[in-house]
């Protein structure tokens, strides 16, 4: 007996160590469940490599700071060049995005919507990998120490990376979303299909569960659906590269993931996501002219000779700029914060022309100021859009739905809203229709 | 404390010392981790795997092939997210054939490194797929041509890792 245990002990230890693995194999695959703890042997390895990768990333970035604040600053000029000019432009263009987001939020507070949105992110660098193809998942250098918890999703500029899946001291394990055991509520932009975006084993994504009859182009945009209670709805995904038709009446469509999950460096983790009902800024009875005030006609520029014609020390026909400068110029007080109220949307949208809104807001009208400023061009006091008489316009309603407006145009010139102007001078005209419809956002 | 195999009586028997046997299989994990994030076609290396045969084709003992495997394998499985003993189980395998093969073949010579280093490349690669996928039920793809060229990318690393071992491993 003791001579059959010697000879095979080599392969008798290779079934016992075989059968002890499997068994642990077993008993992982029966006890997998959502909330399960971290495995100490895990937070042992996590332990014993992090560290390592910490040091090397830390050198890394270090040596690279050094060269590229101190030594190599060739191009900075022009860079710094056309990064000012892509600034100018990109207030532009957010100037006409606010006004759209002002106009969703409106319609989506009429329809009782409740909106998810990123209200916290923490900045994290990628230290390490899993070192395993079938295990497409990323190690970053915050852990629970930085308030990370699981489930939290992992974002970057350009799309969304993935979810917080194991949580260490001072590292924490994320599974990307090309993981063949990842899912993501998605839906395509255009069609508004919605289906599941999963990884495929080599390392693919795919969109899932959606229906063979449906029509989904190449290059349609993939976005979060905000289903899987991970991602807000709305985060880039990416885009599909490829439609075909899969098993079981279901679309096989493959997307390129808009983050290059093969070379990350930093990602942000949202730490925070507020659900709340959309909410317009502005009350009720603004809102209800500003609605109204957007369906008037504009008004063809005014001529020049209106403008020498105006009283001096008064404010400049139909002017709105000049109420900026507050408290010295007592006759254009009343003029721009009455037509705010009195539904003027243009007058509104570039009233932070040299001043902020809040300087808006705090400057009250006064009745015999805005008798004074009830100059050709100025719509306070002509308005019948609202109840804003000269002096019944109330401060508080003024200032609300003033206060949009230098939020709308923050970076207006003064010449912009001289420009603008002569448009309340029509909305005085053309009043009629608006004391109907004012309540009707209520 | 050093271990030391008897072997056959005409290959050589090595051993590894402590400082070696603990840090080359941790920096070798190390290295499969954080390389891939920087190189992403180094993702198709398995630094660990070519540790595992190199340690086992150097001592030429079974159990202490098998034992340096699962070991090696379990501290990568943990690493990931699936379950602990896919590698593991693998590399067990891998260690208990590898030192098996080397007390019976001459595995000095470069040549008989790199046709070694692809079979035990495959054999590992295959255990890990019907365990993957007949055990835990993930979903798997196998593709022939693949793994081969993944086999020699790989013979081709085994052999300059094999050359490095050399240098720290030990006459009996």
């Amino acid at each position: 007996m003791e001579s059959v245990l010697g000879r095979y002990r080599n392969l008798i230890v290779l079934v016992g160590v075989l059968f002890a693995q499997v068994l642990g194999l077993a008993v992982q695959v029966k006890r997998t469940t959502d909330s399960e703890s971290t495995r100490l042997i895990r937070i042992w390895a996590v332990g014993a490599v992090t560290p390592l990768e910490k040091a090397l990333v830390w050198v890394q970035t270090s040596s690279g700071n050094v060269w590229h604040n101190y030594f190599y600053l060739r191009g900075v000029r022009a860079e710094n060049r056309s990064l000012k000019q892509q600034i100018e432009r990109m207030s532009l263009e957010q100037v006409r995005m606010s006004q759209d987001a002002d106009q969703a939020r409106r319609l989506q507070a009429l329809l009782g919507f409740k909106e998810q949105f990123i209200s916290q992110t923490m900045a994290a660098q990628v230290i390490g990998s899993s070192g395993s193809e079938l295990s497409r998942s990323v190690y970053i250098d915050k852990g629970y120490n930085d308030g990370i918890k699981r489930d939290m999703a992992v974002i970057t500029a350009d799309g969304i990376v993935g979810k917080v899946l194991n949580v260490y001291r001072s590292t924490s394990l994320v599974l990307l979303i090309n993981d063949q055991t990842s899912g993501v509520g998605a839906l395509l932009d255009k069609t508004r299909l919605q289906g599941i975006l999963r990884g495929t084993p080599s390392g693919e994504v795919v969109i899932e569960k959606v229906m063979s009859d449906e029509t989904v182009p190449a290059g349609e945009m993939v976005l979060t659906s905000g289903g899987d209670g991970i991602f807000p709805k709305g985060l880039l995904v990416g885009r599909v590269t490829k439609v075909s038709l899969g098993s079981e009446l279901f679309l096989n469509i493959r997307v390129r993931p808009a983050a290059d999950l093969s070379k990350l460096e930093e990602v942000l983790v949202v730490t925070k996501i507020d659900e709340r009902q959309a909410q317009p800024d502005q009350t009720g009875a603004a809102r209800a002219v500003d609605i109204l005030a957007e369906r008037l006609p504009t008004v063809p520029p005014k001529p020049e000779n209106a403008e020498k014609g105006a009283a001096p020390g008064a404010a400049a026909p139909g002017t709105v700029a000049p109420t900026t400068t507050g408290s010295d110029a007592k006759p254009k007080a009343a003029s721009p914060e009455a037509s705010a109220s009195s539904g003027a949307p243009a007058a509104r949208k570039t009233a932070g022309a040299g001043a902020t809104g809040s300087d808006a807001r705090k400057v009250p009208p006064k009745p015999e100021n805005a008798e004074k400023g009830n100059t050709p061009g100025t719509v306070a006091p002509s308005s019948p859009s609202s109840d804003a008489t000269p002096k019944a316009a109330p401060p508080q309603a003024s200032a609300s739905s003033g206060a949009p407006a230098a939020r709308k145009a923050p970076g207006a010139t003064a010449a912009a809203a001289i420009k603008v102007s002569p448009k309340p001078v029509k909305a005085a005209v053309q009043p009629k229709p608006q004391p109907a419809v004012q309540d009707s956002p209520h | 404390m050093a271990i030391t195999y008897t072997s056959g009586e005409q290959v050589e028997v090595y051993r590894f010392s402590i400082p070696a046997t603990v840090l080359i299989p941790l920096t070798a994990v190390f290295l499969q981790a954080w390389l891939p994030l920087r190189f992403p076609f180094f993702s198709i290396f398995d630094l660990p795997l070519l540790v595992t045969i190199g340690f086992a084709t150097a001592r030429r003992s079974p159990l202490a092939g098998l034992l340096t495997g699962g070991l090696i394998g379990i501290l990568q499985d943990a690493l990931t997210h699936q379950f602990i003993g896919l590698y593991g189980i693998s590399k067990t395998v891998v260690g208990f054939g590898a030192s098996s093969l080397g007390i019976k073949l001459d595995v000095e010579h470069a040549g008989a490194r790199f046709l070694l280093t692809i079979f035990f490349y495959v054999v590992h690669k295959v255990v890990y797929f019907m365990i993957a996928r007949g055990l835990v039920g993930l979903r798997m793809e196998w593709s022939w041509p693949h793994e081969f060229w993944s086999g020699v990318a790989n013979a081709l690393l085994g052999v300059f890792v094999f050359m490095l071992l050399d240098r720290v491993k030990q006459r009996t």
